[in-house]
């Protein structure tokens, strides 16, 4: 198959990183209410190939980071700071028109409920062809023929059939093949899916999870994975960024995070996954207390009040002695003063003694 | 598709046999029946029977029920006790009038209210958007007669610039073809009788359209503002389609949803006449006919017209539903 983006005006680089995410931070400000920071200095980048996970709890602020991104957060009352790059363009304070041009052609986003995010009043013929009608410039036959092969590409059956039906004709996975398929459309060089399984069923969770990768295998894609599923982040992502209350907590690959993770957060998260091998009757471990027992970053960490390690020195009476991220060892980053240490494992081994 | 709408047609059964024994009853339970009703007071015991004989009140009741039925099935209502002719005939020459002035008031508020509602919600918390609001208010609470007399006296009486009465100058000796007196005009190509025709639908029909005009604003206002937050919506975005094509095809379409359902009850409800309106204007429908029998005690209009309503509505709501379909493939009937 030949999809070959167009290059648009001001053609992106190819030598940097696909995205470059630096210090963004997302304040909500309504009228009359107290402004919410949902994300707070959060930083990443992405290579062409490369998948990373930003890993947290509802309302850690991981969907937010992603419509930032994405440029699809709503102009009233809320403030987008920092810098977000795609191939080196600033996307931040970007006009409208620029936004569009790249949405959909350089940058897609797959959602996390696909009835929901199909129109219902159009038949997903449409839904497809209508991104190749827009930046692909293709007449209308032409872009029935290529959705038809999209919709075959992502395993669609009988995809000529299904370009005439309405998404509440389609089953949930299918919806969420088609979905996939209209961010495929022009091969963007940047893929986000934020939960694209959680509305599906596990056989068909794995088989759209196997679709991905093999997206980011074939066309190179990078490909930034939100989810609160670890089992999605062990089965794809290269790097992992662990998020709460707005900010990364920890940041590691995949193996490092599963062997040893170092903030009690990860750990928790880690922990409270139902595992086979354990004995019946063995309880779960959940991590005490929501999300809203949270304090804010400024008094220290806000995970502390759920911490099992959590000592005087991580609430701080004094505002604006946030605990740092920083430096843990190669290729590592953690926002912690009492980490989980693994004493009895010398440096490059890892803890359960899996392989690399 | 066909058995739906055979199923829908065949539910009118029930209906008008209902609304018939109501009716046949209603017309008994007059205080000292029809004849004395229709006679007055002062009516002879002699004319009283001789009145009775004539329209059948002695015999039983159940024979005079089956009678009434069996001519109703043949669309036969009797006459006129005021003028003479048929209740059909009656009612062939009011409907179209009621026909047009719907159309009119509807298109008006179609017309006004999707674009201002849709563009309160697009400016939503603006001086545009709370006018509309304060607008809609004050167009549901506002009794239809006294907008009506208001509309009359102020464009009609005082500044002369509209017709106030009637559905035709009578000086324009139109030709009456369809009884549809625009489109009488347009067909006979008598243009002048045409637009006298549509001018004389003017105030009228605004004044009834005041009412489905403010719930289509609220309505219309009320939906699109639901529909931006809509999954899909973002997902159109985030497939960088155009502004306008966002609108065009993912907005406004859903949007539209909830309010062609009103638009469908209100002109259901306006066709069955508007009794007040019609008759502030002197507007020859079927509203004022039935205000005029209600006063000359013309039961025979009165039947009828209710009855034959009835149908009306019956089928203007199920053209709504076949419509609904064509819009939201998730009500689709197959």
């Amino acid at each position: 198959m030949s999809i070959e983006a167009l290059p648009p005006e001001g053609a992106l680089r190819t030598d940097v990183p696909v995205l470059e995410v630096e210090d963004l931070s997302v304040t909500f400000a309504r009228r009359g209410e107290q402004p919410t920071r949902a994300v707070d200095g959060v930083s990443f980048s992405v290579a062409a190939g490369e998948t990373i996970g930003l890993v947290g709890e509802s309302g850690c602020g991981k969907s937010v980071t992603s419509l930032a991104v994405m440029g699809l957060l709503p102009r009233r009352g809320v403030q987008v700071g920092g810098s977000v790059r795609l191939g080196g363009t600033e996307l931040l304070g970007a006009p409208d028109r620029t936004l569009r041009r790249l949405r959909g052609s350089e940058m897609a986003m797959v959602f996390q409920d696909p009835l929901s995010s199909l129109n219902p009043t159009v038949p997903i013929g449409t839904q497809v062809t209508e991104v190749l009608v827009e930046h692909r410039d293709m007449g209308k036959k032409e872009a029935a023929a290529e959705a038809a092969e999209l919709l075959d590409r992502v395993g669609i059956p009988d995809p000529a059939r299904r370009l005439k039906e309405y998404p509440h004709q389609l089953s949930g996975g299918m919806r969420q093949r088609a979905l996939i398929a209209m961010a495929l459309a022009c091969s963007p060089r940047l893929l986000i899916a934020d939960e694209p399984t959680t509305a599906l069923d596990v056989t068909i969770q794995a088989q759209i999870l196997e679709l991905l990768r093999e997206l980011v295998v074939d066309t190179g894609t990078a490909l930034v994975m939100i989810t609160h599923d670890l089992g999605v982040v062990a089965g794809l992502c290269d790097r992992v960024h662990v998020m709460y209350a707005g900010k990364v907590i920890e940041t590691a690959d995949r193996y490092d995070l599963f062997a040893r993770p170092r903030q009690p957060y990860t750990g928790g998260l880690l922990a409270s996954v139902p595992r086979l091998d354990a004995g019946r009757g063995v309880p779960l471990t959940p991590i005490r207390g929501s999300a809203r027992d949270a304090i804010p970053w400024a008094e220290g960490c806000a995970f502390a009040p759920r911490c099992d390690n959590a000592q005087d020195d991580c609430l701080t009476e004094v505002a604006g002695s946030t605990v740092p991220l920083e430096y843990d060892g190669p290729g590592r980053e953690l926002r912690c003063r009492h980490p989980l240490t693994y004493p009895s494992s010398p440096v490059g081994a890892t803890a359960s003694g899996a392989g690399r | 598709m066909l058995r739906f709408i055979v199923r829908r047609l065949l539910q009118l059964v029930p209906i008008l046999l209902g609304l018939s024994v109501l009716l046949f009853a209603w017309l008994r339970a007059l205080p000292g029946g029809p004849a004395q009703a229709a006679l007055g007071e002062r009516a002879t015991p002699e004319a009283i029977a001789r009145y009775n004989e004539l329209f059948g009140l002695d015999q039983p009741i159940w024979v005079q029920y089956l009678r009434f039925l069996g001519r109703a099935v043949r669309l036969d209502f009797g006459t006129s006790s005021r003028t003479g002719r048929t209740v059909t005939t009656e009612f062939l020459e009011r409907m179209p009038g009621t026909v047009e002035l719907t159309l009119f008031a509807m298109v008006f508020a179609i017309g006004v209210g999707i674009p201002l509602g849709y563009l309160a919600a697009r400016r939503h918390g603006s001086w545009l958007d709370s006018g509309a609001v304060i607008g809609s208010l004050l167009g549901v609470a506002i009794p239809v007669f006294f907008l009506a007399y208001l509309l009359r006296l102020l464009f009609a009486v005082e500044l002369g610039w509209l017709p106030g009465s009637g559905r035709q100058e009578v000086r324009i000796d139109a030709t009456h073809i369809t009884n549809f007196y625009v489109l009488d005009g347009l067909l006979t190509r008598e243009w002048d009788a045409a637009w006298d025709a549509l001018l004389h639908l003017v105030l009228p029909g605004i004044a009834l359209g005041t009412i489905p005009l403010a719930i289509i604003v609220r309505i219309t206002r009320a939906s699109v503002l639901d529909v931006v937050n809509e999954d899909y919506v973002r997902t159109a975005n985030a497939k960088g389609l155009s502004a306008d094509t966002v609108r065009r095809r993912h907005v406004i379409r859903n949007a539209l949803l909830p309010v062609s359902t009103t638009i469908g009850l209100q002109t259901g409800l306006l066709l069955s006449g508007a009794v007040l309106t019609e008759t502030v204007f002197a507007f020859g429908g079927v509203g004022s006919a039935i205000y005029d029998a209600i006063f000359t005690r013309d039961f025979a209009v009165l039947q009828g017209f209710i009855l034959m309503l009835a149908v009306v509505y019956v089928l203007v709501n199920l053209l709504v539903d076949i419509s609904y379909g064509l819009l939201d493939p998730r009500v689709r009937v197959r």
